[in-house]
């Protein structure tokens, strides 16, 4: 088990410092001259060239890698263009209002997809089951920018019921001021038993995680219907049939388990995909994350933010996945001896 | 053949959106308008029978450009996926047949690729070039490739080790020709799969690039342009978010639909329990 854990996280590594890489490429040798960027168009050639050597492009390109490298590891990830501020800081800042917003919406996806899924497989073939596939495959195919406008429109414009901007009503907070511990205002204002501040971040919180939720909503169901159709195909399920157990347990009891192990899987894939997601989101519902950062690091142009954000989110992801085999290893013996 | 209802209806959708892409000009009642033509007289005008989708902030008719923006986006995937397929598939079958150090090599380039998700490597891609939607093509084809070349080189794996490429071998056929002939027809069917339904995906990026800015620019008319070109407007323009953004959700419903009914009968994994 030792050398299985070992072994993934030493490929791991080796893939990080490959996406670190990938991302120097796209940073600094793709758009040409850093330095042009950086002094502006109306520097004199002097300038140019002491940019140059700040910037440390003068040097040869392994060595501009082996720095940028070791940059990263030393958490010096550049300083952002647009609020001056070091890049990891600012990440470190704006991360939690993400994990936030994504942790709901997957929360929302899995209660809603699972149940789903099994309706799904438990009459293949029927109209539940085409239904279901339908709001899945739906699920999948929605533009999540265009999902987030058309929800503003109907429940906060049509409907006035639930609010659209910002994590929580700046009112409640000025009367009921919020300690801040994960920066999280719903599990803070939980922790602290701050009831007005909890219902206005969980109300802001509702539209949002809807629109997140769609995309993993519909992988999860999919994801579900195909692997409890398979496991109720293997030999063991037909087993339990052939003695006589009613469906109804053999659904239940035997074809269950099993099924839910690939779940765990995609659920890694789906976390990091919505909160890439984010990007397209979090600026429509005014909500101070990781996505808005990188959509107006986006519109301001400013590389070092937005290659920071890509780094930071691909490192997250090869962790995600790490995590998410081990565990698998973990509960099912067979994937270790691969 | 089985009635599948799904498959039927993706099939139907995805051959409307085809034939109004290829037929746009002619399907189009202002054609102009999905160029730079202006009427800024006849702005902000709500669904009507003349403009059934309304027109924008500077009067262009929405449904000619909603039309027209149908032979951006498909475009914008079939290029996307041939690409993948052009460069992946060789670079797979290759890595996969003979193994050892290239396929290696292959693995590890790969999975670096692959440890981004799909739409963040295009959007740092496209963040660094010029936005157009030459530029937003080129990032979503080069973080999309790599899918396939694992693909690839998983069924060349599995092919290369059974008994008939043996026989090939022992008949002297050199390595290129087993390639061609055999290694190659056999591996494409996951292949055809995953296209298929990356259509949908494809699509779905390119609009998330143009939302943000990094991809088409005014006035070509990418659906996912005319969604953030409507933003500012939709609480009272309700039309300029509203159409552009079905077009894209119908599109990728389609073509996905088309796609799992093309996974459900070709890949014989798929066994429905009775």
């Amino acid at each position: 088990m030792t050398r299985f854990i070992a072994h993934r996280v030493a490929l791991g590594l080796l893939v990080v410092v490959g996406v670190v890489v990938l991302t120097f490429v796209i940073a600094r040798v793709i758009p040409g001259d850093p330095a042009t960027n950086w002094v502006g168009p109306h520097a004199s050639p002097v300038q140019l060239a002491r940019a140059r050597h700040t910037l440390g492009l003068d040097r040869p390109l392994p060595a501009q890698i082996v720095d940028y490298l070791r940059g990263i590891v030393s958490g010096d990830w550049g300083i952002s263009i647009h609020t001056k501020q070091p890049v990891l800081s600012d990440l470190g800042t704006r991360a939690p209002a993400s994990i936030e917003l994504v942790a709901a919406g997957m929360f929302l996806a899995l209660l809603a997809g699972i149940p789903l899924g099994l309706l799904s497989a438990r009459w293949a073939g029927r109209a539940p089951d085409v239904g279901v596939r339908l709001v899945a495959v739906v699920g999948v195919s929605m533009p999540v920018f265009w999902l987030a406008l058309i929800l503003q429109l109907i429940f906060f414009q049509k409907l006035q019921v639930l609010p659209v901007s910002g994590q929580y009503d700046p009112d409640v907070a000025a009367a009921h001021p919020l300690q801040a511990y994960t920066h999280m205002p719903v599990v803070d204002s939980l922790v602290a038993g701050n009831w007005p501040m909890f219902r206005s971040s969980l109300t802001h919180l509702v539209l949002p995680a809807i629109v997140v939720a769609a995309y993993p909503m519909g992988v999860v169901a999919r994801m579900v219907r195909a692997s409890v159709l398979e496991t109720l195909g293997e030999d063991h399920v037909r087993m339990t049939r052939a003695l006589g157990f009613p469906e109804r347990t053999i659904f239940a009891h035997f074809a269950l388990r099993p099924a839910l192990n690939p779940v765990v899987s995609v659920i890694a894939l789906v976390f990091a995909y919505a909160l890439v997601n984010t990007f397209l989101v979090e600026a429509i519902f005014d909500w101070n994350g990781l996505g808005s950062y990188a959509a107006d690091s986006i519109q301001a142009l400013d590389t070092p933010a937005v290659i920071g954000v890509t780094l930071f989110i691909a490192i997250f992801y090869v962790v995600a996945n790490l995590v998410v085999d081990i565990v698998q290893a973990f509960v099912d013996p067979r994937i270790r001896l691969r | 053949m089985r009635g599948n209802p799904l498959l039927v209806s993706g099939l139907v959708i995805a051959t409307f959106f085809l034939l109004v892409a290829v037929f746009a000009p002619l399907l189009a009642p202002y054609p102009a308008d999905a160029g730079s033509a202006t009427h800024p007289l006849s702005s902000f005008l709500p669904p009507s029978w003349h403009h059934p989708f309304g027109t924008d902030d500077v009067g262009r008719d929405l449904f000619s450009r909603v039309i027209y923006g149908t032979r951006i986006s498909l475009t914008i995937a079939a290029v996307v996926i041939a690409f993948s397929c052009v460069v992946g598939i060789p670079l797979g079958i290759v890595a996969g047949y003979f193994g050892g150090i290239v396929d290696d090599v292959l693995m590890r380039v790969t999975d670096v690729f692959l440890a981004f998700p799909a739409l963040l490597l295009a959007l740092a891609l496209a963040s660094v070039l010029t936005p157009s939607v030459a530029n937003a093509t080129l990032a979503i084809a080069l973080t999309w490739w790599p899918w396939y070349a694992r693909l690839a080189r998983g069924q060349a794996v599995s092919i290369a080790g059974r008994p008939y490429i043996e026989s090939c071998r022992a008949l002297g056929l050199g390595s290129f020709r087993i390639l061609l002939r055999h290694v190659l027809p056999n591996s494409v069917t996951p292949v055809i799969v995953q296209a298929s339904l990356d259509v949908g995906g494809v699509i779905l990026t390119a609009a998330a690039l143009s939302f943000l800015g990094l991809g088409a620019q005014d006035p070509t008319p990418e659906w996912g342009l005319l969604v953030s070109q409507g933003e500012p407007y939709f609480t009272t323009q309700w039309w300029l978010v509203t159409f552009p953004g079905l077009a894209i959700l119908v599109a990728a419903l389609a073509f996905n639909l088309v796609g799992d009914g093309l996974r459900d009968r070709l890949d014989p994994r798929r066994v429905i329990a009775r």
